[in-house]
């Protein structure tokens, strides 16, 4: 007797648990394929630790679905959006990959945010052919005949930024990174810039990822005293880094500070207050004034609450389902091979101005952009690149 | 390196230590005193730094006038908060679990997953801004070249009013005097009288709301986040194991060893060349003393 109600309570429990896990705008994969839909995987990490940056990604990339389909569909066929849960476990996001490809049939998939994710991914989508979008900034070095990248590369950030930074505010760089691939790639591709320009490192240093104890490096930068600290800390530390920083009297107004991984649903964390007047660069601030990002941040925001932010990362996704959308549309089908080759050159009027793939490596042409924080945690852009071409493998 | 730097990493090596220190104490608690290997106490510290930031929303609401002083209730709210779910968690969980500690550890890992989703679901998924009182704001110039961040003063001082508290409770009061029979002899100390379970609860209890005060201080410094504790739980273990599981005494020890070597060895070297380094120096420690720095004979 007892034994039965104890398992009931936990049938229960399990219930109420997994209802309780069910993120809010969740689509449920129908069982049989409707006759008049086409599948699009989301394939990105909705609980663990990477959930908090993956998140607001899944939310663009419904609000375009939701777009595409209220106005018409891609060639007639609504999407149907199949979410999976990566959980922040790149085996995970590998066994999730597979099923979306094997099992769902999906025509693209939507997905990652680490490195380290995609990485994992990236040989079920080369031996299922499956075709991933990937819309995070990251390190280069890579390009599968099976993933497109919709994110800046770090040629594409980094070496405007240097060569601004450079021109308008000082000749001696601190670099401090987190110590993962991203960073360290990024750092050496900012040396190689700073050399070639005739400028000084005045310190290198690396922290674990999480590390939030920041108070000898400060003491280290105001030892080098250099005129722009180039900060490449990723994630949670950033939070310790600029409120430490800001603490030991480190500000935007008396150093030049640019973050390469701050955008500004970062800064709804870490507190305005302490990043105002550091700078940022990235692909897209949410200031950007155009009538497509107008669009864009209204309806995000009409979607899912006027307090909401929209950063870098977000706005890669929306674009992504549409440039998949745009090149299907081109191919007339679905198939991978076709729609990658019609992708070639295929330009977009993103929120973040036009942006255009390249012929052959799979990256976007994009502008860098440089931006001063504001008090309410917005940007303002100091300096915009043309187009910069992508150009994953430098010679360094 | 001059003189003012000299001073200046001094003090950041003593304010590691006192950070370690309130990280610590907590945990060096349940785990020394009980047996208990509380894999949620970083959760425990994430819930008190939330608790400080829904203080901080209801000042800035209500009380607008007294902002300044949220801090100060905010600790508190902290440690009621996690002590209550502490104790609650002692008397629905913990409790069936004493004579075996490994599970302990997975029910406790358990308990941290579900915390840090509910944090996720429930709070925020991003880290939430805690704003720091304009008081602790900035640096104290003490002179020219040396400047000391106020909130890590601020931090110095609650530890070691914290710590004080504590040694006070452990062995000038009858719960401590009660708390330390049973850690030594458990069935003795029940058979003179003492309600061993009401021990155990309180205990579990005092060490929850201490990861409490220590999370709620630390919103000063880092992050407050579903995650959270996932960055404070490593080096609060280590310091724990490194000082000798069931010495109080040795948790202070360690901390400060371990605070001043972070301190000059990321002074000196990168950082994380410096974390490796202590790792490494701790190992070695630990491989010649395998229980920690401190050793007190305790008959089980």
């Amino acid at each position: 007797m007892s034994k039965i109600n104890r398992r009931d309570f936990l049938k229960a429990g399990a219930v109420t648990a997994a209802a309780g896990v069910l993120p809010a705008p969740f689509i449920w994969p129908k069982g049989a394929q409707a006759a008049n839909t086409v599948k699009v995987g989301i394939l990105h990490s909705l609980t663990g630790t990477i959930a908090i940056a993956e998140k607001s990604v899944v939310d663009a990339e419904l609000l375009a679905i939701e777009e595409i389909n209220a106005a018409g569909g891609v060639m007639g066929q609504k999407i149907q959006a199949v979410i999976e849960d990566g959980a922040s476990d790149w085996p995970t996001f590998a066994e999730k990959a597979r099923k979306l490809l094997d099992r769902d049939k999906v025509a693209s998939v939507m997905g990652c945010y680490t490195s380290a994710s995609r990485k994992a991914v990236l040989p079920v989508f080369e031996k299922s052919k499956g075709l991933l979008y990937y819309p995070t900034y990251y390190e280069g070095l890579e390009m599968s005949p099976n993933i497109m990248y919709t994110a800046q590369e770090a040629t594409q950030s980094v070496i405007a930024a240097m060569e601004w930074l450079h021109k308008n505010r000082g000749k001696s760089f601190y670099m401090i990174g987190s110590d993962y691939i991203w960073p360290r790639t990024t750092i050496k591709i900012a040396k190689a810039t700073l050399q070639r320009l005739g400028g000084k490192v005045s310190g290198e240093d690396y922290y674990p990822l999480g590390h939030i104890e920041f108070s000898s490096a400060i003491n280290k930068i105001k030892a080098a005293k250099p005129d722009v600290i180039l900060n490449c800390v990723v994630g949670g530390s950033n939070v310790a880094f600029f409120k430490q920083l800001t603490a030991a009297g480190i500000t935007g107004k008396n150093q030049t500070v640019l973050s390469l991984a701050v955008s500004e649903e970062e800064v709804s964390g870490i507190g305005a207050d302490n990043t105002v007047d550091t700078l940022t660069c990235m692909g897209y601030f949410q200031s950007l004034k155009n009538p497509a990002n107008d669009r864009f941040v209204k309806a995000f925001k009409a979607k899912y609450g006027a307090n909401r932010v929209v950063g870098d990362t977000l706005e890669c996704g929306y674009n992504s389902v549409y440039l998949w959308k745009l090149a299907a549309e081109k191919a007339k089908s679905f198939d991978v091979e076709k729609v990658v080759a019609a992708s070639s050159n295929l330009e977009i009027d993103a929120p973040e101005g036009k942006v255009k793939f390249h012929q052959s490596n799979h990256h976007l042409w994009k502008h860098a952009r440089i931006g001063r924080f504001r008090k309410d945690g917005q940007v303002d852009m100091l300096f915009e690149s043309p187009l910069i071409e992508p150009n994953p493998f430098p010679k360094l | 390196m001059n003189i003012d730097m000299l001073a200046m990493q001094a003090f950041t090596g003593l304010s590691i230590f006192t950070i370690l220190m309130l990280m610590a104490l907590g945990l060096a608690i349940v785990f020394g005193l009980m047996g208990v290997i509380n894999m949620a106490h970083g959760e425990l510290m994430a819930m008190g730094a939330y608790c400080s930031y829904a203080t901080a929303l209801f000042f800035e609401r209500f009380l607008p006038g007294l902002m300044d002083s949220y801090v100060f209730v905010g600790i508190v709210v902290a440690f009621v908060v996690t002590s209550l779910f502490g104790y609650l968690l002692e008397r629905g969980l913990i409790r069936f679990l004493y004579q075996r500690p490994l599970d302990t550890l997975l029910a406790t890992w358990g308990v941290s997953l579900i915390l840090q989703q509910c944090y996720r679901q429930f709070i925020n998924p991003r880290e939430v801004e805690v704003p720091t009182v304009s008081w602790l704001q900035g640096a104290w110039q003490a002179t020219e070249g040396i400047s000391l961040p106020l909130s890590r003063i601020f931090i110095i001082c609650l530890a070691l009013v914290t710590a004080i508290l504590v040694y006070l409770l452990l062995f000038k009061t009858r719960t401590g005097l009660r708390i330390r029979a049973v850690t030594q002899n458990r069935s003795m100390a029940g058979a003179t009288g003492i309600n061993t379970e009401r021990v155990d609860a309180l205990t579990f209890a005092l060490g929850c709301g201490l990861a409490g005060i220590a999370g709620s201080s630390f919103t000063m410094l880092a992050s407050t986040g579903p995650t959270t504790g996932q960055q404070y739980i490593v080096d609060t273990f280590i310091v724990v194991v490194f000082g000798g599981v069931e010495s109080l005494l040795g948790t202070i020890a360690s901390a400060f060893i371990i605070g001043q070597m972070q301190s000059w060895f990321e002074y000196f070297m990168s950082g994380s060349m410096a974390r490796a380094s202590i790792l490494l120096l701790v190992i070695a420690v630990i491989y010649f003393r395998p229980n920690g720095l401190f050793t007190t004979k305790v008959r089980r």
